[in-house]
């Protein structure tokens, strides 16, 4: 009896946890909307943020998706091959880095780089009491920190995004042109005559939502923290997780919405 | 003035703040004392509005913070200068932006305004050729004066100081203290300290207020303080290891 009461106790706690983080998550991003509009507007700060979640990610973006349209070149290859129809790998890579492998990869590598290092600042601020600080020097948290990284994560994920898919289709084009001897025109014409606005708009929409996702979990991951250096690392940890999770979680339902209501 | 009245506040059913009364006069120094975690940090962050009580109210100028807005609390905030415990500068910004984020982010200071206001903040504390070094550059003390500097910058009617003398040493510390004590003579501001540094209570204060278990349990000039009979202020101002603070707590094992 005791047991089945601490599993239900368990569950209980489990649970309201979870409608608490959820709904903080809601509250921050609901204030952060509310602040947005509100002067002063930090372009400084913005464009700083914009550097450093954007430009400072490109070379870990241009590796990472090189590769995987590479990848997926030679994978499709193994198998169309056996149909003699390697032509048609240029759309496959098209489509994929467009509508899928670039909007995801390019969020999970912003997710763990960028994510992992708003919430491991801010929550160095919470626990050394700078963010308190803010507030007595009569300034909101939201506006000053969270704004400028929301903002500059919803400018520069989609356009890391749009990046991404142009550099997988020329891991692909390398793969097709030079190891499986298509021809340039045959694999340009392949690549772009049938892909529509339709498939690059819904990978650019996926990634406004992520950037939401990255930029409010690692916020409230980092402005919730306590318990010093160890409670800042378990921060961090966290906030990559569940970014991780609910970006895949996302991207099955938006895929999911995509494929039955905008065939 | 600033009335405290009938304060409470709870953190996961603990009562740290329970029915709390407290008058502290304008232009006096108040030092609150008690134990580390009795409930003083939390207190000074219910007086600027940071922390919102489960009843009670803060009364400061006849107006209750507990009641006001966002808006109306950042302009009463813009009165008061806040000094933390670990200074809680802000890693990004260099001395300088430090010093002058209250004129830089509410005021349209001109530079020149700006660089003047940081010079003379920071010879208050004794400090001068440091505007361009960061934070991480700075040595306990350094830190300490600069978030000292930075809460005057724009002259506050009311100064709180969050365990003023800790992490110091001895010699900073009564530094420190003067520095309190001058800033007090020459701004004619209230000020509000909390501490458990008693030589730093006896030297600054004109009224020391004891807080345990969540209560102000006494409340009197420094003199009145030291001489106390009551048996649980005295352990502490004395410093003793048993006493009715202490009472069922066995320290043998660190013996």
């Amino acid at each position: 009896m005791k047991m089945i009461l601490d599993m239900i106790r368990i569950l209980g706690e489990r649970f309201t946890g979870f409608i608490r983080y959820t709904g903080g998550l809601a509250v921050l991003t609901g204030q952060t909307l509310f602040w947005i509009p509100m002067p002063p507007f930090r372009r400084r700060q913005i464009f700083e943020q914009m550097s450093r979640i954007g430009v400072d990610s490109l070379p870990i973006v241009s590796l990472i998706s090189l590769f995987t349209g590479m990848v997926l070149a030679l994978q499709s290859a193994y198998q169309m091959q056996r149909f003699s129809a390697e032509m048609y790998i240029a759309s496959l890579v098209a489509f994929s880095m467009c509508r899928e492998l670039g909007p995801v990869l390019t969020a999970l590598i912003v997710a763990g780089r960028v994510g992992a290092s708003i919430t491991a600042e801010l929550g160095t601020m919470q626990v050394t009491e700078q963010i308190d600080a803010l507030e007595t020097l009569a300034t909101n948290p939201i506006k000053y920190l969270v704004v400028p990284r929301f903002l500059a994560l919803m400018i520069m994920l989609p356009l890391l995004t749009l990046y991404a898919d142009i550099i997988g289709m020329a891991g692909g084009y390398i793969i097709g042109v030079y190891k499986l001897g298509i021809s340039h025109a045959m694999y340009m014409k392949n690549t772009w005559h049938p892909l529509k606005c339709k498939d690059l708009f819904t990978g650019l929409i996926k990634s406004y939502f992520f950037a939401i996702i990255i930029c409010i979990v690692a916020c409230y991951e980092g402005m919730t923290a306590e318990g010093g250096a160890e409670g800042v690392g378990r921060s961090t940890t966290s906030s990559v997780v569940v970014s991780f999770i609910l970006i895949i979680a996302w991207d099955c339902f938006f895929t999911a919405l995509f494929y039955f209501v905008m065939r | 003035m600033i009335e405290i009245i009938n304060l409470c506040k709870s953190f996961n059913g603990h009562a740290v703040l329970d029915n709390l009364n407290l008058n502290i006069n304008t232009g006096e120094t108040t030092v609150i004392i008690g134990r580390s975690g009795c409930g003083k940090s939390v207190l000074l962050k219910h007086i600027i509005g940071i922390l919102r009580p489960d009843s009670g109210q803060v009364i400061v100028d006849g107006k209750d913070v507990t009641k006001m807005e966002e808006k109306e609390l950042n302009a009463l905030r813009l009165r008061f200068g806040m000094l933390f415990q670990g200074a809680a500068l802000f890693d990004s910004l260099n001395v300088r932006g430090n010093v002058a984020f209250n004129m830089i982010e509410h005021m349209n200071s001109k530079p020149s305004e700006i660089d003047k206001a940081v010079k003379e903040s920071l010879a208050l504390v004794g400090l001068k050729g440091i505007e361009d070094k960061k934070p991480a550059e700075l040595s306990g003390g350094m830190r300490k004066r600069v978030g000292l500097a930075r809460a005057i910058c724009i002259r506050p009617h009311i100064m709180l100081y969050d365990e003023p003398t800790t992490g110091v040493d001895p010699i900073m510390g009564d530094a420190v203290n003067d520095l309190i004590m001058e800033l007090h003579n020459k701004l004619k501001i209230t000020s509000i300290a909390v501490t458990h540094d008693m030589t730093s209570a006896y030297k600054i204060a004109d009224r020391i207020a004891m807080l345990y278990n969540g209560k102000i349990i006494a409340n009197g000039t420094p003199d009145e303080i030291k001489n106390t009979k009551d048996p649980i202020v005295r352990q502490f101002v004395t410093g003793a290891g048993k006493g009715p603070i202490t009472e069922g707590i066995d320290f043998e094992h660190l013996v």
